[in-house]
């Protein structure tokens, strides 16, 4: 038998994890229910779905925080993200169907850390950072320090995520995204891509570029951003694209090749150059 | 063993019925010429000769519901409910199973959400696990395969190799074709021989051509089986054929619609296995169809919504395919319905089942329209084996056109039945009042039954392969705009136009469902479907990866209905069930083919497919 436990507030939900690491943290149960025919039924249930303390998408201080228990359906419809932050709600209409947006939660997607969590290479690329919490206190970690390898985080035995917090892009600062799935809907990434640039007229000032589903991770490509800083944006487009290459993993399997999600993570990193250049002219 | 060719180089011994060593079948067809020297002769004779060799690959049904079926015993009696095309099949399996008279094992069908063939051949296996397990148990057992499980170990669409040779003369005339069609059965026989045999018929293609050989087998390899999917083996050999026409066009520098509308076949002519064409041939109508609506090809390139640049290409195709059973199939079923008075009006019974292609709908609109009463007073009963007589299996495009004109024939003959009666008892007015009046005396009840009758003469060798292969054939254009990411190398369908001659859309509705349902299937088996092996297993066997296109991936999607009647259809009525799924791949790889530059053979045409060609994209 699976022990069950829905907590009514944030600290009982702290004790819970505390006294019981052991078990699955749930929220809109999503993941669970995938795992339901391949893996072992969790020892316990830490139900989180609907925990009014974690259920919030809010603009305020320059930032916008986005809690664990916020469903991608909140999050695409939020007035603030669509228009700050348009790839995380771009993203998060890919996430699944519509039925999976009004389950699946921000906290489920960082926690998974599946190397192909369609929201994860747009938390890198808006520079994300993340508010986790336990019966010992809170603190804060920088999303691109929270993955540490496939499907593993920084999130501690006792923690839970409680919320996502986003600075807003700056005026110079563009955001784009792509993802390119097995079709053109409900489908998982092959290789997917985001980016956020700074710019001065037609030159690069800085740039975070990240990258899902070519790696066991999704990352940030530091060699990318090295190579564009203070280049044009034709120049930028090339450079990136050269130094995409050595700083990914792609891998064969059943949905993609290796050398296809290579060329594609190129075509993608060089577009969003490439793209802003045209926008540029307009 | 998972390799065709290992399979007939003898690698391991699997099968061995006389055909060659793993060879569960093979057929050979031949005309206009008696020997092999003679076909040689006639390509060392060409102005051109063209080859090319072609791979389809396995697909999934993914019809709605899992296989699931249920048993019960009672008084010795084996009742049995569940998911399927065909409950004679099962009924036929289930008398050997259980060594049992027909009337000691009952067939019912659940609503069944599709089959696509994948409902044909396998509800007996699982029909055969709970009738053995209910008898053990003595209670009701059912089962009900997880999408795991069923994409596991289920027929799918068998994986095709064809090799195509073409000899034309210095006029652009087809002289000769040469044809080795070579399909993977795996590991049991399974429907393989029919599936080869429709897939042999139609291999050298609704063209003119005096010497044709077609060489067909299908083998034993350690894959899970293939089997029965909609088009049944057409689909297969349409792709290459379709693919060496367009190969001609560029060739010759010939309009690829133009040139297929000179060669194809017309009344009077003949086909491969020597058919000599009659009624019903939509040839001109259908390019006429097409032409009406064809309009510019799209712009080459462009910019899409991403920001990446694209590439845009057309392509078309022209195919044919055989309606009802192969030969004299229906003669040796010779499949019954039967329409009779009942409590409300009118009852119809057959064992063709509806799976969502509309067969209620049309047997009642064919049943109302030959008894000249209001559809509201027709009643299509449950096919269960002891109500219903054996109308054949639910396949082959043959529910509306073979089963509708017997329900037809049994109609008109009940009408006259029931006119005489009341004749007898001075009684006239509407029938409806007639069969009240009927249903209201104490006497027996009042039925007909017909029986499939070929049409005048038409005659089958199955020795020789010659003959009418089918008693008609549906006929079909398809136009498709592709348009190329060249960034990732993903191909969008634009638009894809199909017109096919249905003979008579006896409901336009349904027709156009089932044209466009077929259509979509094809797209996506051309572009985005595939049932992927590792060690002889499906390594994809979830809905996340062994994917089907969305409505997000389906075109809009342009449906013309041609109606050039076949005379021994209700109404003019023949097959539509399966010719919309043979025509829309090739006609996107000859799309793709031509917005790249490069042709495509195989499928899927997937991204990383095309991606693989991009060093020999001939762009501007």
């Amino acid at each position: 038998m699976t022990a069950y436990l829905r907590p009514r507030d944030l600290d009982e939900a702290l004790a819970a994890r505390a006294a019981h690491p052991d078990w699955m943290v749930l929220a809109g149960a999503t993941d669970l229910m995938v795992n339901a025919n391949h893996r072992a039924a969790p020892t316990g249930i830490l139900d989180l779905w609907r925990l009014a303390p974690i259920c919030f998408v809010r603009a305020a201080d320059g930032e916008i925080a986005i809690g664990a228990g916020a469903t991608w359906l909140e999050v695409e419809r939020d007035a603030a993200v669509c228009t700050h932050l348009a790839p995380l709600a771009a993203a998060a209409r890919e996430i699944g169907a519509l039925q999976i947006q009004a389950r699946a939660t921000l906290g489920g997607n960082v926690g998974t850390s599946s190397p192909v969590g369609d929201s994860l290479p747009v938390l890198l690329a808006l520079d994300a950072e993340l508010e986790v919490a336990s019966v010992r206190g809170r603190r804060r970690v920088p999303y691109r320090e929270w993955c540490t390898g496939y499907r593993t985080t920084r999130l501690a035995a006792d923690e839970l995520i409680v919320a996502a917090h986003l600075p807003l892009p700056g005026p110079t600062t563009r955001t784009v995204w792509r993802k390119v799935g097995t079709r053109r809907a409900q489908s998982i990434s092959k290789v997917m891509g985001a980016a956020a640039i700074t710019l001065d007229g037609d030159v690069v000032i800085d740039a975070r570029v990240a990258l899902g589903a070519i790696a066991d991770r999704p990352v940030r490509i530091a060699a990318v951003e090295a190579a564009v800083r203070g280049q044009r944006l034709a120049d930028a487009a090339h450079a990136a694209r050269a130094a995409v290459g050595p700083a990914i993993q792609p891998i064969d399997d059943v949905r993609s090749t290796a050398s296809y999600r290579r060329e594609v993570a190129e075509n993608l990193v060089a577009r969003f150059f490439h793209g802003m250049m045209q926008r540029a002219d307009r | 063993m998972f390799d065709v060719d290992a399979a007939l180089a003898g690698a391991q011994r699997l099968f061995d019925a006389g055909h060659g060593v793993n060879v569960f079948k093979q057929f050979v067809i031949r005309k206009g010429h008696a020997s092999d020297a003679e076909l040689d002769a006639v390509f060392a004779g060409a102005a051109h000769v063209i080859e090319g060799s072609y791979a389809t690959s396995p697909q999934e049904q993914m019809y709605v519901e899992p296989q699931a079926m249920m048993a019960w015993w009672r008084d010795g009696r084996c009742h049995i409910v569940g998911s399927m095309q065909c409950p004679f099949y099962v009924h036929k399996a289930m008398k050997v199973l259980l060594a049992c008279g027909a009337d000691d094992v009952e067939i019912a069908q659940s609503v069944t959400g599709g089959g696509f063939g994948g409902k044909e051949e396998y509800p007996s296996m699982i029909a055969a696990h709970v009738a053995l397990l209910a008898r053990k148990a003595g209670r009701a057992v059912k089962m009900v395969y997880d999408r795991d499980e069923d994409i596991a170990a289920t027929t799918k669409r068998h994986p095709c190799w064809t090799r195509h040779r073409l000899a034309v003369d210095a006029r652009g005339e087809l002289c000769a074709i040469d044809i080795d069609v070579v399909m993977d059965g795996g590991a049991y026989l399974t429907l393989s021989p029919v599936v080869l045999s429709r897939g042999v018929l139609h291999a050298a293609g609704p063209y003119r051509c005096p010497v044709v050989r077609v060489r067909g087998r299908v083998v034993a390899t350690n894959h899970p089986p293939h089997g029965a999917f909609r088009g049944f083996g057409a689909p297969q050999t349409t792709f290459a054929y379709e693919r060496q026409i367009q190969k001609l066009a560029r060739l010759r520098g010939e309009d690829a619609l133009a040139l297929r509308k000179r060669l194809a076949l017309r009344a009077g002519d003949t086909t491969a296995t020597g058919q000599l064409l009659g009624a019903s041939v939509g040839t001109d109508e259908v390019f006429a169809a097409i032409e009406s609506v064809a309009g510019r090809p799209p712009v080459r390139d462009g910019v899409n919504a991403h920001g990446a640049p694209v590439r845009r290409g057309r392509g078309v195709c022209f195919y044919f395919h055989g309606a009802g059973f192969t030969g004299s199939g229906e003669q040796r079923l010779a499949g019954r319905a039967t329409v009779a008075v009942g409590r409300n009006g009118f009852e119809v019974r057959s064992s063709s089942t509806d799976i969502g292609q509309g067969a209620i709908t049309i047997f009642t609109q064919i049943a109302a329209a030959a008894l000249g009463v209001d559809p509201a007073h027709i009643a299509v009963v449950d096919p269960t084996t002891s109500r219903v007589p054996d109308s054949g299996p639910t396949v082959a495009s043959r529910t509306c056109m073979v089963v509708g004109a017997v329900i037809d024939r049994a109609a008109r003959v009940l009408r006259r039945r029931l006119e005489a009666w009341g004749a007898e008892r001075g009684t006239s007015g509407p029938l409806v009042e007639l069969a009240r009046a009927y249903a209201a005396e104490p006497c027996a009840e009042l039925a007909e039954t017909a029986t499939y009758e070929p049409p005048p003469g038409i005659a089958w060798d199955d020795a020789t392969y010659t003959g009418a292969a089918y008693p008609v054939y549906g006929w079909a254009a398809c136009l498709v705009d592709v348009e190329i990411d060249l960034d990732t190398c993903e191909a969008r369908v634009l638009r894809c136009v199909q017109a096919v001659d249905v003979g008579k859309a006896i409901n336009p509705a349904i027709v156009r469902g089932q044209i466009e349902g077929g259509t979509l299937q094809a797209l996506g088996w051309a572009l985005l479907e595939n049932v992927v092996y590792r060690d002889g297993k499906v390594a994809n066997a979830n809905m996340t990866n062994c994917i089907v296109p969305t409505f997000a991936d389906a075109p809009e999607l342009e449906t013309l209905l041609v109606e050039v009647p076949y005379p021994f259809g209700p109404s003019g009525a023949k097959g539509v069930g399966e010719i919309p799924m043979d025509g829309p791949a090739a006609a996107v790889a000859n799309a793709v083919e031509d917005a790249l530059g490069v042709a495509f053979d195989e499928l899927p045409i997937s991204p990383e497919a095309i991606a693989a060609t991009r060093p020999r994209w001939r762009l501007p």
